[in-house]
This record gives C-alpha cells, structure tokens and sequence, in this order.
C-alpha cells in the first residue's frame, strides 16, 4: 500500500513540475508582449496614431514618428518575398518532382545549409562584397537602361533598399524553399500517378495534382518567409543604409524598423526615446506575431489534413 | 483540360523544367559565392594568434577574437544550463500529458515564438535585466538567449520523445514502475541521441544570434572579468569590425566569420552523424 501512494506521488509531482516548464513558453509569449505593451506606454500615450503617420524623428527635440521605418520595412519584405516566392517553389519542384533522388536529396541539404547561415554573416559578405559590386556594376546599368522609371533614379550609393531587397531574397529562399520541399512530398503519389497514367507531361502533372494540393501549404510558407523577413535585422541593417526617407527609387537608402532599434537602443538618452523604440519593436511583435499565427494555422491544417487523408 | 497538340504540350514541360532548373542554379549560387568569400578572405587571417588574443585597435597587427570566443561560449553555457532543462522537461509534459487543449496552445506558442523577431527578446531582456542591474551585462545576453532557445529544444525534443515505440513504455509501466521513471528512464534514455542532435542544433543556432546581443552583452573590447560585466562575443565582433571603415578590423571580420561557420557546421555535422547511427 505504501508503496501504491508514493508512487502516486511522484507522479503527481512529475506532471506538476514538468507543467511548470511547459508552462514556461505561455508565459515567455506572454511576458514578452505585456512587457513590451507597459515599456510602449509612454510613447503611445504621447503620440497616438501620429506615430505611424508621421515621419518626424527627432531624439533631441523629443518627437518621434515611425512611418519611414514602416515603409523600408514593407517595401523591402513584399520585394524580396516577390523575388523569393518563384525561385524557392521553383527549387522546390526541382527537388521533390525532376531531380534523381540523390541530386534532390543533395540540393536538400544545401538548402539547409544555407538556411543555417547566421545573419550576421550575411550582411558581412553584403556589405563587404555585394554592395560593392552593386555600386560598381548593376546600379549603374540599372540607371543606363532602366533610369526612365523612378525606382531607378538616382546616383549609385551601394548601400540601398535594391541591397537590402537582395540579402532578404538570398536569406529567405531556404526557409521558404525547405518548408515548401516538406508540403510538396506530403502531396500523395496516387494523385499523381493517376495524372501521369491519363498521358500528363510532367509540368502538366504538377500543375494538376501537386500545386493544388500543396496551395495553402505553399502559402503558408511563403508568409513564414514574409514574418522572417519583416524581423530579420543584422544584415539588413548592414546593407540599407539607415537613412529614414521614403523614396520611390530603390537606389536610394532606406531605413527598417528592426534597423533602427539595432542601432539606437543602446544609446538612448531619454525614456522617451526609449518607449518610441519600443513601440516601434511592439509594432514588429505584433506584425510577426500575426504573421506567424496565420502561416502556423495554415501549415497545421495542411498536416492535419494529410494525416487522416486519402492515401 | 484543354486539348493543345503534344508539341506545345511538351514546349511546355520543357520550357518549366529548365525554369525549375534554373531557379535551383539561381538558388544555390550565392551559397557558393558566400562560402568562396569566407573561406578566401578568412583564412589568412587565422593564426593562432587569433584565438589568444584580444583585437587590436586598427593599424597594428595581430589582433585576434579570442575574448569573443570565450565570451560566446560562457554565455551560451549558461543560457543552456536554464534552456536546456526547460525545453526537454516541457517536452517531456507534451509526450506524457499532451493530448489536451492546453497541450496543443503549448505547441503552438512554441512554433509562433520561434518566429518572434530575435531583436524582440533583446529588448525584453534590456528591459527585465539590464535596467534593474543597472547596467549591460553577460547575464543578460544569456537571458536572451535562453529565451530563444526554450521554443526550439522544446518542440525538437518532443518529436525525438515521439519516436520511442509505445511498447516500451508499456513494459516498463506493466513491470510496476511509475510513470516518472519510466518517462526518464525509459522513454527520455532511448531517445537521448536524437534529443542531443535537437540540443546540437539549438546551440548552433544560437551561437551566431546577434541582435539580441547588442543590448544586452553589449560587447566588449577587453576580457570580461565579472558576469556582471559587458562581454564580448563572436557574432557582435563580426559586426562592429564588419561595418568599421578599417581594412585591419574587416580581415578579423572574415576570419571571425570563418571560426562561427566551421563551428556551427561542426556541430550539426555531430548532430547529423549522431542522428544517422540511431536509425541504422
């Protein structure tokens, strides 16, 4: 009998205690949004919705208003998930549908070693190496050929949103490209063979039976890619030029919001200041945050969909 | 479908496949171009001097990162010592526990933390340890960290702790022995490679943040006595050298680059191998 109850013990106090860690991540998430919500107050109490109107960043006098940032931030993301979307769906394919098994499998694992790459590394090689060679060679061709439209106006600096919408491309695309590859050979192999047994080429039988399938997967990762790319911070920073204007042309510099905390958080010197960067980084949490729920609540589905599935 | 002759058919398929092709290429060629920088601009500068010393104001040579190694392997010690027991005995729960509405809030939390801009979890441990401290310090970073590190052991060793054949747990737990131990004895021990390959992976991931870094670690020049103290890290060096306008500081950038990236695949070339053996 002694023994039964101790038994019970200990596994009440087991589940308790390992409760108390899973617990842990409700109340990180939570945690971190309340304390960012209560450090954002006084700059939401002081300047309202003008914050994300205005364009007035002024630490000395004591005004703040985020909307460059928000502008470098969407523009540079929407861009380079644009130029992300087709070369990781298009690598993907090449992986799961055309490559011989090993070469896919082998393409695989580059792609994660890609994705590994820290971020700081990144913008190392951007600003060191592809800046450069932007500023030297396809800026100015950009501007010779292309110069009548207004997103390329302008002199070569280098360090600009194209530089930027670049080094999120490139860091992008693997997350996009693995997550993609994992939807795509969960796409079940009956839906294909049925199209290719009714005489389909093989493009033809992606188009029917695997993109279909693999639609709101798809989606789902290309909006992962979007969350990481609204949040990524060091290499952009290193490559945008960290000035806040809104210009129409891409060779110019821009600003984004994680930017502009990386480079100012340290130093603040007022509370105020401290709470518009804050604010600026609750905007972000918020952002990404319903970013990742929705690509999360899609990917999930999509699983779920195929565990109890046709097979 | 519309029925269009076989040769447009197959100009088609043609024209995808070199496109799918292509975009692979495409794909695949900065990873190249990266590596061939890093590896090119990096290791000249790599002497042991580099892993002795600390760097050198630029102009005088022979400066290393030897303090940002260090500072990068204590802090990383002690964001594991906390991280690493949450996220396993959290998993833990969601293997044993984990079937109900709370278990499934918990998962999915999990998976939309690790998507939280890591700059975010700066500011939060800026706010939480620094201010109260009064100053930036080693302490800090490793709260950071940690945090980031709770979400991916967590839910990496859930999926290790799924794997373990159901009929083992039941022969433990029909031979009378209580769930706890069979959980750590039983479950948590057969799956203990797969569960070290999650943590590898954790660690490498973490070791080259560095925005959560900036304002917390803060950086420094020097070594760092207390962990009270600013401390230096690799990643933080990397890229105060890397946007610095001297040719000396942007080699010890390269180099610095080298050592993170030799040792990140280091440790998920182990977590590979270690994951490899347990299936064969």
């Amino acid at each position: 009998m002694n023994t039964t109850t101790t038994k019970k013990y200990g596994d009440r106090i087991f589940r308790a205690i390992t409760l108390l860690f899973a617990l842990t991540i409700l109340i990180i998430l939570l945690g971190m949004t309340a304390e960012m919500v209560s450090e954002s107050l006084p700059s939401l109490r002081k300047f309202g919705w003008g914050f994300v109107t205005g364009s007035d960043w002024d630490a000395v006098q004591g005004s703040f208003a985020a909307l460059p940032y928000l502008y470098g931030s969407v523009v540079s993301s929407i861009l380079a998930i644009l130029l992300a979307t087709p070369l990781s769906v298009g690598t993907a394919l090449f992986i799961t549908e055309l490559a011989p098994h090993k070469v896919g499998a082998v393409t695989a694992s580059l792609v994660e070693l890609l994705a590994a790459i820290p971020s700081v590394i990144y913008g190392l090689w951007g600003i060191l190496v592809m800046t450069p060679w932007l500023q030297s060679t396809v800026e100015p061709f950009l501007i010779k050929y292309f110069g009548f439209l207004p997103f390329f106006r302008g002199a070569p600096y280098g360090v600009s949103m194209l530089a930027a919408v670049f080094i999120l491309m490139i860091m992008i695309v693997p997350i996009i490209t693995s997550i993609t590859k994992e939807v795509l050979m969960a796409v079940p192999s009956s839906q294909k063979e049925a199209a290719v047994a009714l005489g389909a080429t093989r493009w033809e039988m992606i188009r029917i039976a695997v993109l279909p399938y693999g639609r709101s997967g798809i989606l789902g990762a290309v909006i992962l890619g979007l969350g990481r790319a609204i949040g990524e911070t060091m290499a952009v920073t290193m490559v945008i030029g960290n000035t806040p204007q809104m210009s129409l042309s891409l060779l110019s510099p821009g600003y984004t919001m994680p930017s502009v905390i990386a480079n100012e958080f340290a130093e603040t010197t007022t509370k105020l200041h401290a709470s518009a960067l804050m604010e600026i980084g609750l905007i972000l949490l918020v952002v990404t945050l319903f970013i990742n729920f929705m690509a999360r609540m899609l990917l999930w589905s999509v699983t779920r969909k195929w565990k109890g599935g046709v097979a | 479908m519309n029925l269009r002759s076989i040769t447009v058919r197959r100009a088609s398929n043609l024209t995808a496949t070199v496109l799918m092709g292509a975009a692979t290429f495409l794909v695949l060629l900065p990873l190249v171009i990266i590596f061939y920088h890093i590896v090119k601009m990096g290791i000249s500068s790599i002497n042991i001097g580099f892993f002795t010393n600390i760097p050198q104001p630029p102009g005088e040579a022979g400066g290393g990162m030897a303090n940002g190694i260090a500072g990068s392997a204590v802090m990383i010690g002690m964001a594991s010592l906390v991280g690493l027991p949450v996220g396993i005995f959290g998993a833990i729960y969601l293997t044993e526990y984990g079937t109900g509405r709370l278990a499934t809030a918990i998962r999915f939390c999990a998976d939309v933390l690790s998507g939280i801009p890591s700059i975010i979890t700066g500011m939060v441990a800026y706010s939480l340890v620094v201010v109260p401290l009064k100053g930036f310090s080693a302490l800090a970073g490793s709260f950071a960290l940690s945090l980031i590190m709770v979400p991916i052991v967590l839910r990496t060793t859930e999926e290790q702790l799924k794997m373990v054949p159901a009929t083992l747990r039941e022969a433990s737990l029909a031979l009378g022995v209580p769930l706890w131990r069979t959980s750590i004895k039983v479950t948590l021990r057969s799956a203990m490679t797969g569960v070290i390959t999650g943590v590898l992976l954790a660690i490498a991931r973490v070791a080259g943040e560095t925005a959560p870094l900036l304002f917390t670690a803060l950086g420094n020049q020097f070594w760092s006595r207390k962990l009270t103290e600013p401390m230096a890290a690799l990643p933080l060096q990397i890229f105060n050298f890397a946007i610095s306008p001297y040719e000396d500081w942007h080699r010890l950038a390269w180099a610095g680059a080298l050592v993170l990236v030799v040792m990140m695949f280091g440790l998920s070339l182990v977590a590979r191998w270690l994951g490899r053996t347990k299936h064969s």
